[in-house]
């Protein structure tokens, strides 16, 4: 890093959707622009105004076909009048939108435009039904190839990944693995408030998630609880320097730092090499650490890309916790639980959590700084002095578009 | 001819009714995706949706676009695979449209019979009345040179009554399915002692199809379901008459309604399920089938009472349920008609008093939606009824008394070969009214 960069002032709204008490599909739901103002004003609180502001990012993947809105960039203002005149962008990578956001904000505070920039990445997607949403997803992918694809495109994408990692390495301890990434996720979204499945209350999950895939109504090696859901939801943040931190008031150990990064992107018209490696994740992964200039080991806890939870298990590979074909033993093993040698995704990732697209890579590092600021309530992991790292994996597509950030607890 | 071609001009009788509009759907799905496989491109397919009310034609395109829609997206799947070879079909949206559009394109909405001369299959739902029935039959019959199949929904009328009255030479079946169509998986499938077996062939194959569960019954009023809940719902009134000499009559329905439904584990309290099915098409019901029961009387005063005073139950036509024996908010029983003060009285005024009389629920108890689902069903049952016969609240005796009867009007309907079997009967009660348990059973051995 050419300068010291920190996140600070994270703010998530709840992820709502379909497990969500409060949620019902006939009831009239906040809009898009309701998720904006509540996360940007989450930040613009923390971070002493709008005032404190230079420059804007929105994260956003396909509001334009959700809500038929486009020109995000114009919401800032109606977050906070302060706002106005002020340089706003919107970015796009599909459901890697969010960490293109908080890499922009970083950008601009390393090219000097900027001490202090607002992120917010938003997704707002109950507004049409799964089956509609799954076409409005499926530009994530390259469109030539949506034909001949699942009508569940992604879910499509990534069972077809599952079926062949089965065939490589066995179905049945992998599809345990994703029954016990599913456990994980849940039980960690049950700690934290703002999470889809706080709510839930299934008593078995484990036999939950070893249902049969269901290939008539769904995917062929997916069943549902191996996906995250439809999600609305929205995740602020600010980048600053070291300048900003003080033209903010804001107190270094209330920042997480930014430590390194890695942003790859693969050709959207090609399918993977090996449908059973995230070969452009683990990429990114090498990049960031090398970034760092950190090891695998001195991570104390990972926020992956788990949209599916054979892509969680991938994710574990492609890092290097396990071996090719070993990251069902390494998951079922309980070594990526909140407990675990390497705590994944601690207030439930996406299959836990929720996956507002657009919103995802920003919830990841607001669930970063909260871990290393102490911030995350029931959901805190210890942080050991050895380790002050943490990494987050947001992926766009079927592997193709990654953000991924190194952050270090100061 | 064969299965498809024989379904490639049908005529749906009274398409515009409950059953007719259910029936409707079902078919023009059927018809629809025969049509869309490459082996039938290029061939016609008409359905006919025939109905005397012009008004309720223009509903009833409405609501059939709307379910096709709802089945169109939850078979996407499937669908995307059926258009494969359409390259201007991308996504499930217009796939589904697509869809959509090929189903209503087969439908025609008609007011007069003449369409039905052409059909080579005729699903008739219209009322229940056989003198109506007899007469479109017969005048189809007459002017139809394709020797039609007639696929009858009566619930009380005998089929071989029908054939022989309208001179259909066996080309008719009762093809019973219930209410709605759409969502119910049961169909009783009645032969008359003419029927060709071609039609029950073509129906089991259809059925099958619509991935529903059919049921023979025999030729006999009533058939199978009707058979027993008339008799149920005979003996529950029968209770009622009974308590009603020591308590208010509204106490003693709301007393048989509850043990009915929770102390027997059912879906609905009996007076609820009369309410469902409407006052008026019970009290039909039962004229229909009184004259072909010869040990039983097949008649309720109470039921002629409540026609009297203008209370009938039913459904409205959104679906919602209409006050009968009880009144309904958002669906659920929150009074009791009282005959003498021609007024509801409220539940909530007489619950506690008639709830402790009834006493306490037995050990165990689960609710029917929880006891439905329950793994391990059979044994739940067991220890139930375990718990039921040893107690002797005034509840426990009147469930007991209600098991009992129910078991014996499941046991009669094989004795009489109204049904074939007692697994059939207990199929019925299952599929067809969602108990958790047939009634043919030995938990209270
Ligand atoms: N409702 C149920 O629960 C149920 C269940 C099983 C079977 N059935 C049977 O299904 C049949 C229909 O019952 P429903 O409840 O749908 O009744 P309904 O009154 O809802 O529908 C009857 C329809 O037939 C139409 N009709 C009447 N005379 C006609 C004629 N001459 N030509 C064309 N259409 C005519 C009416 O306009 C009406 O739309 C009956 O035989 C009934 O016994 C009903």
């Amino acid at each position: 890093m050419r300068k010291k960069v920190y996140l600070v002032g994270g703010y998530n709204t709840i992820s709502m959707g379909t497990g969500r008490k409060e949620f019902s599909p006939k009831k009239e739901r906040p809009g898009l622009e309701e998720y904006i103002r509540e996360a940007g004003q989450g930040v613009l609180k923390q971070i002493g105004g709008a005032a404190n502001v230079d420059e804007c990012v929105i994260g956003n993947f396909i509001a334009s076909r959700f809500n038929k809105q486009a020109n995000m960039a114009g919401f800032f203002p109606y977050i906070d009048e302060g706002l106005t005149f002020k340089p706003c962008t919107r970015v796009e990578g599909a459901c890697g939108t969010g960490a293109l956001a908080v890499l922009t904000g970083i950008k601009s505070v390393l090219a000097e435009t900027a001490d202090v920039v607002l992120v917010v990445g938003v997704e707002v997607q109950n507004t049409v039904k799964a089956i509609y949403g799954a076409d409005i997803l499926a530009a994530a992918g390259w469109f030539k190839e949506r034909k001949d694809g699942h009508a569940y495109f992604f879910p499509g994408k990534f069972s077809d990944r599952a079926g062949a990692y089965y065939e490589k390495f066995g179905k049945e301890k992998t599809r345990k693995a994703m029954a016990r990434w599913y456990v994980n996720a849940i039980e960690n979204a049950r700690l934290c408030p703002t999470a889809q499945e706080y709510h839930n209350t299934t008593a078995d999950l484990l036999a939950q998630g070893m249902a049969e895939p269901n290939p008539k109504g769904f995917v062929d090696n997916l069943n549902v609880f191996d996906c995250s859901k439809v999600s609305d939801g929205a995740s602020g943040i600010a980048a600053v320097s070291e300048e900003g931190l003080k033209k903010c008031g804001i107190d270094k150990k209330d920042a997480v730092e930014i430590a390194g990064f890695g942003q790859v992107e693969y050709d959207i018209t090609k399918p993977p090499k090996d449908p059973t490696k995230l070969e452009t994740t683990a990429a990114g992964v090498q990049k960031a650490l090398q970034m760092a200039g950190i090891t695998k080991d001195q991570l104390a806890t990972v926020e992956c890309h788990d949209c599916f939870s054979i892509a969680g298990i991938m994710a574990v590979e492609a890092i290097g916790f396990a071996a090719h074909g070993e990251g069902p033993d390494f998951v079922s093993a309980g070594h990526t639980a909140r407990g675990g040698k390497i705590p994944f995704n601690t207030t439930g990732g996406l299959m836990g959590w929720g996956h507002p697209t657009g919103g995802t890579g920003v919830h990841q590092a607001v669930t970063i700084w909260e871990q290393m600021t102490d911030r995350a309530g029931k959901a805190q992991i210890e942080i050991p002095k050895d380790k002050p790292f943490g990494l987050s994996i947001n992926m766009g597509g079927d592997d193709k578009t990654l953000g991924v950030m190194v952050y270090k607890k100061i | 001819m064969n299965y498809s071609e024989r379904l490639q001009n049908v005529t749906v009788l009274g398409a515009a009714g409950k059953m007719g509009s259910g029936i409707l759907l079902l078919t023009a799905m059927e018809m629809a995706d025969l049509s869309l496989k490459p082996e039938n491109k290029g061939k016609e397919y008409v359905l006919y949706a025939l109905d005397i009310s012009q008004k309720a034609l223009a509903g009833l395109m409405k609501y059939i676009q709307g379910q096709v829609l709802k089945a169109a997206e939850k078979k996407a799947v499937a669908l995307r695979k059926v258009y494969a070879d359409r390259k201007d079909l991308i996504e499930n949206c217009e796939i589904i449209d697509q869809y959509v559009k090929d189903v209503m394109n087969i439908i025609r909405p008609v007011t007069t019979l003449e369409s039905a001369y052409e059909s080579l299959i005729v699903f008739e739902a219209a009322s229940e009345n056989p003198d109506l029935k007899v007469k479109i039959f017969s005048q189809i019959e007459k002017n139809n040179q394709n020797k039609p199949w007639f696929f009858t929904n009566t619930s009380s009328i005998p089929i071989g009554y029908l054939d022989k009255e309208a001179g259909l030479g066996g080309r008719v079946l009762g093809v019973h399915f219930y209410n709605p169509p759409a969502v119910q998986r049961l169909v009783e499938v009645i032969k008359a002692s003419a029927t060709l077996p071609e039609l029950s062939e073509f129906v089991s194959q259809f059925i099958k199809n619509l991935r529903k569960v059919e049921v023979p019954a025999n030729d006999f009023a009533g058939f199978i379901g009707n058979g027993h809940f008339m008799r149920d719902a005979l003996h529950g009134m029968a209770e009622v008459g009974k308590l009603s000499k020591e308590m208010p009559f509204v106490d003693a329905v709301y007393i048989v309604n509850k043990i009915s439904q929770d102390l027997l584990i059912r879906p609905m309290g009996i007076f609820q399920l009369i309410d469902y099915v409407g006052i008026d098409v019970c009290q039909y019901i039962m004229k229909v089938m009184a004259p072909h029961v010869k040990d039983e009387k097949i008649h309720s005063p109470l039921l002629d009472q409540f026609m009297e005073l203008g209370v009938k139950g039913g459904q409205h036509s959104d679906g919602s349920q209409k006050d009968g024996f009880l009144k309904y908010e958002k669906g659920r029983p929150v009074g009791i008609y009282d005959p003498d003060k021609k007024a509801y009285v409220a539940i909530a005024d007489i619950a506690a008093k008639c709830d402790a009389l009834i006493g306490p629920m037995p050990e165990g108890f689960l609710p029917w939606k929880s006891a439905v689902g329950h793994p391990a069903k059979d044994d739940f049952f067991k220890k139930y009824f375990m718990a039921l016969k040893v107690m002797d609240s005034l509840g426990a005796k009147l469930a007991r008394d209600y098991a009992i009867r129910s078991k014996a009007i499941g046991l009669k309907l094989v004795s009489d070969q109204v049904a074939f079997s007692e697994k059939d009967v207990n199929t019925v009660l299952l599929t067809g009214f969602f108990h958790a348990y047939g009634p043919i059973n030995d938990y209270l051995n």
